[in-house]
């Protein structure tokens, strides 16, 4: 009864929803957006403001530099008199010197020689950055080194060659004592590695050398230069650095109280120092120390600086991982019955490893940055040859922040892709549960 | 703090240095090439073409030397050291010689135990100012902020000009003159002091040099000159010599176009001297009897290095001023050769 009230009371009852209706014009489309996200309050709009008009003295002031600049002249005043009073960058130093900015006093006809080898870098580093290669590639990455080496330097291909057969007299010595302890055996293949190195590859090159020359035009360490002589201490800093950092971190964590002790010493004095006081150690202190004559290749003791730098920091970064790990996980392995080598290798590394990847990208990132500091210490480097030979000659003198752009390019793209891969690796890495 | 200990350091090793590295002629003639620090990098003094070649009037001294020893003008070997290290890299025996727009002190020559081979450029430190800050004279620069390249005898020339005077002023430190145009130009600081002939080169290089003045006090003596280590007086007679030679041929009208004649022999016995006709003076050195020919023929003579590097048609322009023959009035005075 009152059912039949009821819809007799109501005219109209709705069965089905409404179909949906496009949101009212005032909360859609491009309006909706500018409204919402740049002017929704007075301050919003203000700085909204404030930031185009920031925008806008940008671009109408490099704009104009880029777009005017002049490529083709042959001193900074043939550029102003071809600009003739406007605003424009003299780009035509960097068509003229780009090849002292990237290699620096490197022999002209060997250019290719760098190129190729800057090529096989990426060849080798590929396996080690994606591991979907196949891993018999790593065959490659680790001759790399000696391939890369006698193609820049050039020399004898022996010595290279042998400097691997060291490595795999070391490795055969290692494999053959590493039943009874892993430290033992490995302290005994580094040792067999340096006694060989010492003692024999010099006069065996030699002797193969006057057999089979085999040679390419040698390569003085003081013509390398320009870019390429960042990416050679980035890389090679960066690739020696890693191992040492981890031993010096595993030390830093160790029982043993000689060697905790060694490491936190390192450390501590190695980053108390600033990496231009090692450097300077390198370039002027080394020499009184060595004996006269002594000619102790310069590129070699920055080399060497730079990787003790960047190792204590690597040392620290690795610790920071090793301290972000449960107790339970070091437990684990002890319960599997590993001894302390095997559980580092199998359990602890890979995950402390994982955790430190941004912090080890900062360092490599900072790492390679850091190489242009030794263009103080009269490297030339792509900053000293900007600050030096070309800023100094007399066409372009007074041609400043087209070189120092174009420097600042060619870094931003290497750091850039730095960092894109690291966020690929974590990515990629990314097994927690979260 | 680290360049005081080098120092010490550096007067400490010069004495066994001294010792292990007595002979340096001998040491160079085995090499083969000459070990020279020059400039990393100084307007028309030192710089590097589009080829990686090094040139310039410092650059020039070590080529002539070159040349003296092998009577070839590019066994040379180019150490580019900084203002910070050149002491140093030159007393650890890196280098055989420098030639690098250093100014000859007492204390360098003395305490520093290095042996200058004589001048090769007179300079002196003034002021570059902009025009529009109206600005006459030196002794109106109170409350000035001044860019000044750190470790060098300018920035104590300036302390010492300032306080003579009784004004006060506030350095800039900068490390290259590239950088000291740049903080110059964007008004980082109202005056740039370095030697006149770097004022000049930097004046030349700016869009409008009308709008700058360098002010007429020359506020202290700069004698920039090559130089060696203390200890091998014979290697120093070499360097001091080369230069002489060089000097000796503008005021003897030899130059590298008439060497080869003029070594034929002439009617002027000091010609015949220097370039080895007569007399055995390149023995008496240890060098060959045609050793200031080879230094000659390498860039010229001391008027003909300065014109292609930093003479009135190059765009640096300077003038010979101090630096013209004693003859001209200038102070290059060459001793005999003889």
């Amino acid at each position: 009864m009152s059912d039949t009230q009821a819809e007799a009371a109501l005219s109209f009852v709705r069965h089905e929803p409404l179909p949906p209706a496009p949101p009212p014009m005032a909360y859609r489309g491009p309006v909706h957006r500018v409204r919402h996200n740049l002017f929704s309050s007075v301050g919003n709009s203000i700085m909204t403001i404030a930031a185009l008009y920031a925008i806008y003295l940008l671009v109408s002031a490099i704009v104009p530099w880029v777009v005017n600049g002049v490529w083709d002249a042959s001193s900074i005043r043939d550029c102003r008199a071809q600009l003739d009073g406007k605003i424009g960058g003299c780009f035509a130093v960097i068509a003229e010197r780009w090849p002292q900015l990237v290699f620096g006093n490197y022999p002209k006809a060997q250019y290719g020689r760098a190129m190729l080898a800057f090529v096989l870098l990426f060849a080798a580093l590929a396996p080690l950055l994606f591991i979907e290669l196949p891993r018999k590639l790593l065959w490659f990455t680790g001759v790399f080194p000696f391939i890369g080496y006698w193609l820049i330097w050039g020399g004898t291909i022996w010595v290279p060659i042998l400097a691997l057969v060291g490595i795999v007299v070391g490795y055969l010595v290692f494999v053959r004592l590493e039943r009874q302890s892993f430290f033992g055996a490995l302290m005994a293949g580094l040792l067999a590695m340096a006694l060989f190195w010492g003692l024999l590859v010099g006069p065996i090159a030699s002797g193969l050398a006057s057999l089979v020359p085999l040679r390419l035009e040698p390569v003085q360490s003081r013509e390398i230069g320009g870019f390429m002589i960042n990416f050679i201490l980035g890389t090679t800093c960066m690739a020696l650095s890693l191992p040492i950092g981890i031993a010096l971190a595993l030390g830093r964590q160790s029982d043993l109280p000689i060697i905790k002790a060694i490491c936190v010493m390192f450390i501590e004095f190695i980053r108390g120092v600033p990496l231009i006081t090692l450097l300077f150690v390198a370039s002027v202190m080394l020499a009184y120390f060595l004996p006269p004559g002594t000619n102790f290749d310069l590129i070699l003791r920055v080399i060497i600086m730079i990787t003790l730098f960047a190792s204590a920091y690597m040392a620290e970064a690795i610790r920071g991982g090793l301290a972000a790990l449960p107790k339970g996980q070091y437990e684990a392995g002890s319960s599997l019955g590993l001894d302390y080598w095997q559980s580092m290798r199998l359990i602890i590394l890979p995950q402390a490893l994982k955790i430190s990847i941004p912090s080890i990208v900062n360092i490599a990132i900072g790492l390679f940055k850091d190489t242009t500091l030794v263009s103080i210490i009269s490297m030339f480097d792509v900053l000293g040859m900007i600050g030096g030979p070309i800023l100094s000659s007399t066409d372009w003198f007074g041609v400043y922040w087209e070189l120092y752009a174009f420097a600042g390019l060619m870094f931003f793209v290497f750091c850039f892709g730095i960092s894109k891969y690291s966020q690929y690796l974590e990515r990629k890495l990314n097994t927690a549960h979260r | 703090m680290i360049s005081k200990f080098a120092l010490g350091a550096a007067a400490v090793a010069s004495f066994y240095a001294s010792g292990a590295l007595a002979n340096t002629l001998d040491d160079v003639k085995a090499r083969g090439q000459l070990n020279c620090g020059i400039s990393t990098g100084l307007v028309g003094f030192a710089t590097q073409d589009a080829n990686g070649d090094w040139e310039g009037f410092d650059v020039a001294i070590c080529r002539a030397v070159a040349a003296a020893i092998f009577g070839d003008p590019t066994a040379v070997q180019f150490s580019p050291v900084t203002n910070k290290v050149r002491f140093e890299v030159l007393n650890s025996g890196e280098i055989d010689m420098l030639s690098r727009n250093t100014t000859w002190t007492y204390s360098r020559d003395v305490d520093l135990k290095l042996e200058f081979g004589g001048v090769n450029y007179y300079d002196g430190q003034g002021f570059l100012v902009p025009k529009a800050l109206d600005v006459t004279s030196a002794g109106q620069l109170d409350g000035a902020t001044v860019c000044i390249q750190s470790g060098t005898t300018t920035e104590l020339n300036l302390a010492d000009f300032f306080r003579i005077n009784g004004i006060s002023y506030e350095p800039v430190p900068i490390t290259t003159a590239a950088e000291a145009t740049q903080q110059y130009l964007a008004g980082a600081c109202d005056v740039y002091t370095t030697d006149a002939s770097g004022l000049a080169a930097t004046r030349a290089s700016f869009a409008d040099p009308s709008a700058h003045i360098i002010l007429p006090e020359i506020i202290s003596k700069e004698p920039l000159g090559p130089l060696a280590r203390h200890g091998d007086n014979e290697w120093g007679d070499v360097i001091r010599w080369t230069l002489n030679a060089l000097i000796a041929a503008e005021e003897l009208g030899v130059t590298s176009t008439n060497a080869e004649e003029l070594s034929a022999g002439t009617d002027n016995p000091e010609v015949n001297r220097l370039l080895g006709s007569e007399g055995d003076l390149g023995a008496m050195l240890g060098l060959s009897p045609d050793w200031a020919k080879n230094a000659i023929l390498a860039g010229g003579n001391y008027a003909e290095i300065f014109d292609t590097y930093i003479g009135p048609e190059t765009p640096i322009g300077l003038a010979r001023g101090l630096n013209a023959q004693w003859t001209d009035g200038g102070l290059l005075y060459a001793p005999p050769f003889r």
